[in-house]
C-alpha cells in the first residue's frame, strides 16, 4: 500500500518518515482541560512521549485516567469550545497543534486515523457500510467512484468480512458487533494511514472476538507498516502486542517502559495493581481478583501529592504531600513516577502506613515547622520512619533534589 | 417491502371507513337539521315533516348511512340541500386550493427551518441560535388570524406587491395564481417554521454528540458535509412525525385564512356546511379529508423507511 495516490489539491506534503529517522509522533507536555460549571477538569496534565514509525504503543489506565482524552487531543479531535489544550504534537514532521482546521482535515483519515471504542455507535446507522468506506477514499485518494467501490470491497475482504461484495450494501444494524468493528478497522485503514489511534477497540466486544480483532489489527499493521496507539484499560490486551507501554493515572504518565521491562521490572505500585487485577487462566477456580480500592481522583481538585497515594497500599506521608517526578529507572527508556518504587516486586517504602485512609486523615493541615524538622531527620526516607512514630517523612529537601 | 405496503393499504381503507361513520354520526348528533335553513319563514311542523321525508332524513340513521355509502361507491357524493351544488363539484374546486396552500406553506417552512437548524445547532446557545430560538417561539405564539391582516396591510395595501383577496386557478394563469396564494400561504407557514426548526435543532444537537459524528470528523470530512451527509438524516425522525401531524391539521384546517383571503377552499365550505347542517356536504368533505389524512400518514410512514433503514427491516 505504499503506492497510494493522494488527491490533488492537498496543501500538505508528508516526508517519508522511514528515511527521516525521527519519531513519527512526538507529544510534548500536552495538557488538555475542560471548562465545566464545577470547575476546570484537567483530563490530560503534562504528557510527553515519542513514537517510532511502525511500532505499537499501549496506553493503559482505568476509566477516567485521561487516556481517551489523550488520544483525542493528540489528533486534535476535541471540540474547540470549552476545551483548553497546550503543549505540542508533532506528526510526521508537521505540528498538528499549530494546524488550521482545513489542514487537519487533510491529515485526519489520510495519515492519521482513529478506531473508536463502540462499533455500535461509531458507525452511522442510516448509511450503507460501503458508502462509509468510500467516503474517505473519495475524499483523500485520487479515485473515481468505481475504483473506490471496488477498493471498499477489497478492504472488507482484508478485514475478514465474508462475501464483501454483498456486505457493502448492508447497514450497520445488520452486522454483529465484531463485524462492525472489522468495518471500522476497514474505514480507519482505508487510506493507508501512518498512525492509527485505537481507542479501546475491543471493549464492547465478546472476549472471543476481542483476540480476533486485535490479531487482525496486528496483522494489518505489519503488512502496512503502520504505527498503532492502542488505548485500553486492560494491561492484558497490550502485554503481547505493544512494543512500549504507557501507564496513565489521573491525567499523567506514571510509568512508561518497553513492554517486557514493564512487566518484569514494575516500579510503580499502580502498574502492579493493574497487573494484579487481570484474571489469569493459571489461577485456581474461585481465586479472587485483587481490585484497586477507591476511585480515581477528582480531576478538578486533584490530590496534592502523588495522585495515586490515597489508594496506594504503600503510601507514606511524603507521597501525600509532594508529587513524584517522572524519572528514569535502570535504563533510559524506563520512566516512572513514585517516591518509593517497587524493586523486584517489593516496595521500597517503609512498612506500610496502617490503613491508608488513616494516613490521609492524620495529615497536618499544612506543612508546619515540626513536620519539616522531622523530615530532615528522616531524609533518605526509605527505612527511617517507624510506623506510629507520628509524622512520617515529608517533602522537605528531597523534592528539590529529585526534581 | 411489498407485504408492508399491502398491510398499510388495507389499514388505509379500514381507517377511512371508520372515519366516514364517525363523521356521519357526529353531524347527525348535532341538534337541529337542515330544514331550518331551507324552509326559513315557512318552518311549520307540517312542512318540516314533508321536507324531511323528501330528503330521506326521517329514516333510521343506519339506513341513511347505508344509502349514502352505496351512493359513494357509485361515485355520487350527493348535493347540497341548500344550493343544490354537487358535493363532487365543491370538492373539485375547493380541494386544490387547500392543497396549494399546504404545499406552498410547507415548502417555505422547510426551506427556512432546515438551513436555520443546520446552522444554529452547530453552535448552540450562541447569539444567532438565541435569536432564532426566541424568534421562532414568538412566531409560535402568533396565530394566522393575527399574521394575515398584518401581511395584507403591509404587502397588499401598503406595498401593493400582492392582491389582498381572491383566487385564480392554477390552470388558468399560474403566475396570477401564485400571486394570490403567496400571502395566505405565508400566513400559515410561521407556525410550521417554528415547530420544524425547534424539533430539528434539538435533534441535530443530540445527533452531533454521537460517536459516529466524531468518527465522520476523524475521516477528515468538512463540517458542511458532516451536517448534510451524516447528521441531517438521523435527525429528521421527530421532524417527519411532526410534519405528518401538522400537515394533517392543515387539511381543511385553514378555514380562517381562507375566510380572510376569500378563498373558497374546502375548509371554509366545511365550516359553513356544519353551521347549516348541510349533511351531505359535511359527510363528503369529511370523507375526502379523512382519506387525504390517511394517505398523508401513509406517505410519512414510507418516508420513515427511506430515512431510517431500520424501520421496515429491523
Amino acid at each position: 500500500m505504499s503506492a497510494v495516490r493522494r488527491t490533488r489539491g492537498r496543501t500538505l506534503e508528508f516526508k517519508d518518515v522511514h528515511d527521516g529517522g525521527g519519531p513519527l509522533l512526538a507529544v510534548e507536555d500536552l495538557h488538555t482541560a475542560f471548562r465545566t460549571t464545577r470547575g476546570t477538569v484537567r483530563a490530560v496534565d503534562g504528557v510527553s512521549f515519542e513514537l517510532q514509525a511502525g511500532t505499537t504503543l499501549g496506553i493503559v489506565g482505568e476509566s477516567g485516567s485521561g487516556k481517551t482524552v489523550l488520544s483525542r487531543s493528540i489528533m486534535g479531535l476535541l471540540p474547540p469550545h470549552d476545551v483548553l489544550r497546550s503543549g505540542t504534537v508533532h506528526f510526521a514532521g508537521h505540528e498538528l497543534t499549530a494546524m488550521k482546521p482545513s489542514e487537519l482535515r487533510q491529515v485526519w483519515g489520510a495519515e492519521l486515523s482513529m478506531i473508536f471504542q463502540d462499533p455500535m455507535t461509531a458507525l452511522n446507522p442510516v448509511k450503507r457500510i460501503g458508502k462509509q468506506i468510500t467516503e474517505s477514499l473519495l475524499l483523500h485518494l485520487d479515485m473515481d467512484k468505481k475504483e473506490a467501490a471496488s477498493t471498499a470491497v477489497e478492504l472488507l475482504r482484508s478485514v475478514g468480512i465474508p462475501s464483501p461484495e454483498e456486505r457493502v450494501r448492508w447497514y450497520p444494524f445488520q452486522l454483529s458487533g465484531g463485524m462492525r468493528q472489522r468495518v471500522m478497522i476497514a474505514i480507519a485503514l482505508a487510506c493507508a494511514p501512518r498512525l492509527v489511534l485505537a481507542d479501546e477497540p475491543t471493549t464492547g466486544l465478546d472476549v472471543t472476538v476481542q483476540a480476533q480483532i486485535l490479531d487482525l489489527l496486528g496483522d494489518l499493521q505489519r503488512e502496512r507498516h503502520m504505527a498503532v496507539i492502542l488505548v485500553t484499560h486492560d494491561l492484558g490486551v497490550v502485554a503481547s502486542r505493544a512494543d512500549e507501554i504507557i501507564v496513565m493515572y489521573a491525567g499523567r504518565i506514571v510509568e512508561r517502559a518497553p513492554a517486557d521491562t514493564l512487566f518484569h521490572d514494575t516500579h510503580m505500585p499502580y502498574t502492579k495493581a493493574l497487573m494484579e487485577s487481570i484474571p489469569r487462566l493459571a489461577d485456581p477456580a474461585g481465586t479472587r481478583l485483587t481490585a484497586i480500592p477507591g476511585r480515581p481522583p477528582d480531576l478538578i481538585h486533584p490530590p496534592k501529592g502523588c495522585r495515586f497515594a490515597p489508594r496506594c497500599p504503600y503510601a507514606q506521608t511524603k507521597c501525600l504531600e509532594a508529587e513524584p517526578p517522572l524519572r528514569t529507572a535502570g535504563s533510559p527508556d524506563h520512566l516512572f513516577a513514585c517516591w518509593f518504587p517497587l524493586v523486584n516486586g517489593v516496595s521500597t517504602a517503609p512498612a506500610p502506613v496502617a490503613g491508608n485512609g488513616a494516613a490521609a486523615t492524620t495529615l497536618p493541615d499544612g506543612p508546619g515547622d515540626t513536620a519539616t524538622a522531622t523530615a530532615q531527620a528522616a531524609s533518605g526516607g526509605t527505612d527511617a520512619a517507624a510506623p506510629g512514630s507520628g509524622d512520617g517523612p515529608t517533602a522537605g529537601g528531597e523534592t528539590e533534589a529529585e526534581a | 417491502m411489498g407485504k408492508y405496503f399491502l398491510r398499510r393499504s388495507i389499514q388505509l381503507v379500514v381507517v377511512a371507513f371508520i372515519i366516514s361513520i364517525l363523521a356521519f354520526l357526529l353531524v347527525h348528533l348535532l341538534p337541529g337539521d337542515p330544514s331550518v335553513t331551507i324552509l326559513g319563514p315557512n318552518d311549520t311542523a307540517q312542512n318540516r315533516a314533508i321536507l324531511l321525508k323528501q330528503l330521506g332524513l326521517n329514516k333510521p340513521l343506519w339506513q341513511q348511512y347505508t344509502t349514502w355509502l352505496t351512493a359513494v361507491f357509485h361515485g355520487n357524493l350527493g348535493q347540497s340541500y341548500l344550493n343544490h351544488e354537487s358535493v363532487v363539484h365543491i370538492l373539485a374546486t375547493g380541494f386544490p386550493i387547500d392543497l396549494e396552500l399546504i404545499v406552498i406553506s410547507q415548502i417555505i417552512a422547510f426551506a427556512v427551518a432546515i438551513p436555520l437548524a443546520l446552522f444554529t445547532s452547530r453552535r448552540p446557545n450562541r447569539p444567532v441560535d438565541n435569536v432564532a430560538t426566541t424568534g421562532t417561539f414568538g412566531l409560535l405564539a402568533l396565530p394566522p388570524f393575527v399574521i394575515a391582516p398584518i401581511l395584507v396591510a403591509v404587502f397588499a395595501v401598503g406595498l401593493n406587491w400582492f392582491p389582498a383577496t381572491g383566487f385564480v386557478p392554477l390552470t388558468q394563469d399560474p403566475w396570477a395564481n401564485l400571486q394570490h396564494m403567496i400571502l395566505p400561504s405565508v400566513a400559515i407557514t410561521f407556525g410550521s417554521i417554528a415547530v420544524y426548526y425547534r424539533l430539528l435543532r434539538s435533534d441535530l444537537i443530540s445527533t452531533l454528540q454521537q460517536d459516529f459524528i466524531t468518527m465522520a470528523r476523524s475521516k477528515g470530512l468538512s463540517n458542511r458535509r458532516i451536517m448534510w451527509r451524516h447528521a441531517f438524516r438521523p435527525s429528521t425522525f421527530s421532524l417527519l412525525a411532526a410534519a405528518g401531524v401538522n400537515i394533517g391539521g392543515l387539511i381543511a384546517g385553514t378555514f380562517i385564512v381562507e375566510y380572510l383571503f376569500a378563498l373558497s377552499g374546502i375548509g371554509f365550505s366545511l365550516v359553513q356546511a356544519v353551521n347549516q347542517r348541510d349533511y351531505l356536504v359535511v359527510q363528503g368533505i369529511s370523507l375526502v379529508v379523512a382519506l387525504a389524512y390517511v394517505i398523508l400518514q401513509f406517505i410519512v410512514d414510507f418516508l420513515f423507511t427511506v430515512v431510517d433503514p431500520r424501520v421496515s427491516r429491523g
